[in-house]
């Protein structure tokens, strides 16, 4: 072997390392998307973590308005609807506000509710004490029920934004995917 | 060297030979040829594709194509332009000019030259096939956003995963065999900085395109998994992110329009020194200035989401680095117009074809810094306007490239000069037609017409006439080159060494036709000046 087809095995390796990284490089995206996006809260999607306290009431003179938004994804077949379309709120203030679902299958299905806020930058500053969107949701055949979400909008929430919409998309949660489903924290319709 | 040569043709039925010469050759000037004619096939199957599409808009209304069928359209031609018509174009160059111009007898790699090219046809087989099947072609833009490719893409979605997941492998085999080729086998004294430009254009090419197909084939293969085995990369209600799937496509798909551009570039600093018989302004700020733009190719895929939600940081960030790519590629276009200036200029083929490529593509780069803009790109997103930008930028960029290349070193391929006066006409046909397909599409997208819609409202009727008589101009200028390059193919003048009276460079030392084997001495380069920098 002469040192010009040496040194092309050798090129010839490592540029078909480099393609396989980039391919393992492509899957890597993935977790890296993910921690990026929670760390900077930048794709709309809030903490699925309770916050447990609520910081003192820094600003009282700004007042936000936060709308609601529910949806069903494909192939569920509830009728999901938030009972406030939207509310005034104050740095701080702790908030409660319901969510109906209503189950329009005659057999009993489990859910899953996934947020998503806009703009994407107030992600990291709703804070939520609890939440329907925390577990899986199960109603019984034609079965209803209002659920609960508390929260406050924190102080550190950018200047420039005054509204922010928050929305819930309830997706059905395949049969092998159901979890344990926390009952205790459900509120029958008042 | 190639085994199965010329010489061994004579002693087997002629059938027999000529299939084992095409799919066995291990030569890089018959591989080269079928890199070419490949292209040159898909070029004129998605541009019928085109046809139908503009047939459909030339009237608001829906007359001639169902929608459904219209988004298959508008799909395929896209997918087969960018991977089979510029994508194949630009390696059948490679392939020919690269051991010519480096003083190479062939490439590095030749047996994996032979499986990177015939992958080639099995891959647009599947794919044209998708058109044949129930469900249709795939139907969701050569963008393949998620979930319209995933939840609901058709059953032929698949073929079309896998004919992207072949095409990858082909381009990147290539790649490497290109820059191997490149590192390895040139001529000794020619040093990295006194490669011809075309060359050096190609070596970053092969870079990029090593760093972005497996991305691209990640991006499919995670398509496959959520279509089939469960996973939810992109679907939200298992805890994935169809926004995910916009970033690592725009990963792939920003450094992939410069793969479908630099190597134009290189073309034009070929051409445009050799008929202003001087050399090239800048070489060093040149190559320079290919770099720089490969790189920021890495950071800008953003600006083709701006209206994703993106926090105000990252448009920033985004429009300014894409704005940044300006410096570089005024650099060059710059540099293409000092080259002429005060040049011995004369106006064969191949240098109408450079100078439209000059003028037309800075217009498409122009319209791009106008979409960098995010304010202005809020508007602009998904209409008209952008498809008349990309266009700009392949059309006379990648294409009109291309064509120059093709009458450039036609006759070193063929050893007759080409058709001069139908070269002429041919240019002049090309260069109104494709400026009365797209340049109406700037003011219809302007005044609000979308894009990928087959129906659209009444006061954008009239543009859209000029449009599709332009697109019809336009195709039958391509099949008068066909004529001319089949011409040129079957006689004509014969072609002397060096063609061109101001061509430099050791492509034109060799004769005319290219012999089967060149360079199996490595030549001796003349002067260390640089001969080579035409």
């Amino acid at each position: 072997m002469n040192s010009t087809s040496r040194s092309k095995l050798n090129h010839t390796s490592l540029l078909a390392l480099l393609a396989v990284g980039m391919f393992g490089f492509a899957f890597a995206l993935v977790p890296l998307y993910e921690v990026f996006c929670e760390l900077t809260g930048i794709n709309g999607r809030t903490s699925g973590q309770a916050e447990t306290a609520s910081p003192a009431v820094k600003d009282s003179k700004r007042v936000f308005t936060i709308q609601f938004l529910a949806r069903t994804g494909k192939g569920l077949a509830w009728e999901f609807r938030p009972t406030v379309q939207e509310m005034q709120v104050k740095p701080g203030e702790i908030h409660t506000t319901w969510f109906y679902v209503r189950n329009r299958a005659n057999k009993a299905v489990t859910a899953q509710a996934v947020p998503s806020i806009s703009p994407g930058l107030a992600a990291l500053h709703l804070k939520k004490i609890e939440c329907f969107c925390f577990n899986q949701q199960q109603l019984a055949a034609n079965g209803e029920m209002e659920m609960p979400l508390q929260f406050y909008i924190d102080a550190e929430l950018p200047e420039e934004i005054s509204t922010l919409s928050l929305s819930y998309t309830m997706y059905p949660v395949p049969e092998m995917k159901i979890t344990q489903i926390e009952t205790g924290n459900e509120v029958k319709v008042r | 060297m190639s085994t199965y040569g010329h010489a061994d043709t004579g002693t087997r039925h002629p059938l027999v030979a000529f299939a084992a010469r095409w799919l066995l050759t291990t030569n890089h000037k018959e591989i080269g040829t079928l890199y070419l004619w490949l292209s040159f096939t898909l070029f004129f199957i998605a541009g019928a594709l085109a046809m139908g599409i503009r047939a459909e808009l030339f009237q608001p209304g829906i007359q001639l194509i169902e929608p459904e069928f219209y988004n298959q359209l508008v799909t395929m031609h896209g997918l087969i332009m960018v991977f089979g018509a510029v994508m194949p174009a630009f390696v059948g160059l490679a392939n020919w000019m690269i051991p010519l111009m480096i003083g190479a007898p062939d490439m590095a790699l030749p047996r994996l030259n032979n499986f990177s090219f015939w992958i080639l046809p099995f891959a647009f087989t599947l794919l044209l096939s998708s058109f044949f099947m129930e469900g249709g072609a795939p139907n969701y833009g050569w963008t393949f956003y998620a979930p319209l490719s995933t939840t609901y893409g058709p059953p032929s979605t698949d073929f079309f995963i896998f004919s992207i997941h072949l095409m990858g492998i082909s381009s990147i085999l290539g790649a490497i065999n290109i820059i191997v080729t490149i590192l390895n086998l040139r001529a000794p004294g020619m040093t990295l900085m006194k490669m011809p430009l075309f060359v050096w254009t190609w070596l970053i090419t092969a870079f990029l395109l090593i760093m972005v197909m497996p991305v691209l084939a990640g991006a499919v293969t995670m398509m496959l998994t959520d279509r089939h085995f469960g996973t939810s990369f992109f679907d939200a209600s298992g805890g994935g992110d169809p926004v995910l799937f916009q970033h690592i496509f725009w990963f792939f798909g920003h450094p992939e329009v410069y793969i479908m551009i630099l190597p134009g570039f290189g073309i034009a600093s070929q051409i445009i020194p050799t008929f202003a018989r001087k050399p090239l302004f800048g070489y060093t700020s040149m190559v320079w200035a290919v770099g720089s733009i490969a790189f920021l190719s890495f950071i800008v895929w953003g600006h083709h989401m701006f209206t994703t939600g993106m926090p105000v940081f990252g448009e920033l960030f985004f429009m300014y680095a894409t704005m940044l790519i300006a410096v570089p590629t005024g650099v060059k276009v710059f540099n293409w117009v000092t080259t002429m200036w005060r040049g011995s200029l004369t106006f064969e083929t191949p240098m109408l074809f450079a100078i439209g490529f000059v003028i037309l593509f800075t217009i498409g780069g122009f319209s791009g810094l106008m979409l960098a803009i995010v304010p202005a790109d809020f508007q602009y997103h998904d209409t008209m306007f952008v498809v008349a930008h990309f266009h700009y930028v392949l059309y006379p960029g990648a294409i009109f490239g291309t064509m120059a290349a093709v009458y450039y070193w036609l006759p070193k391929w063929t050893g007759h000069m080409y058709d001069e006066r139908l070269g002429k006409i041919h240019f002049w046909l090309a260069a109104i037609a494709v400026n009365m397909t797209f340049f109406p599409m700037h003011f219809t997208g302007l005044a609000g017409m979308p894009r990928r819609v087959v129906d659209y409202s009444l006061q954008f009727a009239d543009f859209n006439v000029v449009s599709t008589i332009g697109a019809g101009l336009l195709g039958l200028s391509q099949v008068l080159f066909l004529y001319i390059v089949v011409k040129t193919i079957r006689g004509g003048p014969k072609a002397t060494a060096q063609v061109w009276e101001g061509a430099e460079g050791l492509e034109w030392t060799v004769p005319s036709p290219a012999p089967h084997h060149t360079f199996e001495t490595p030549p001796v380069l003349e002067d260390s000046s640089g001969d080579a920098h035409g």
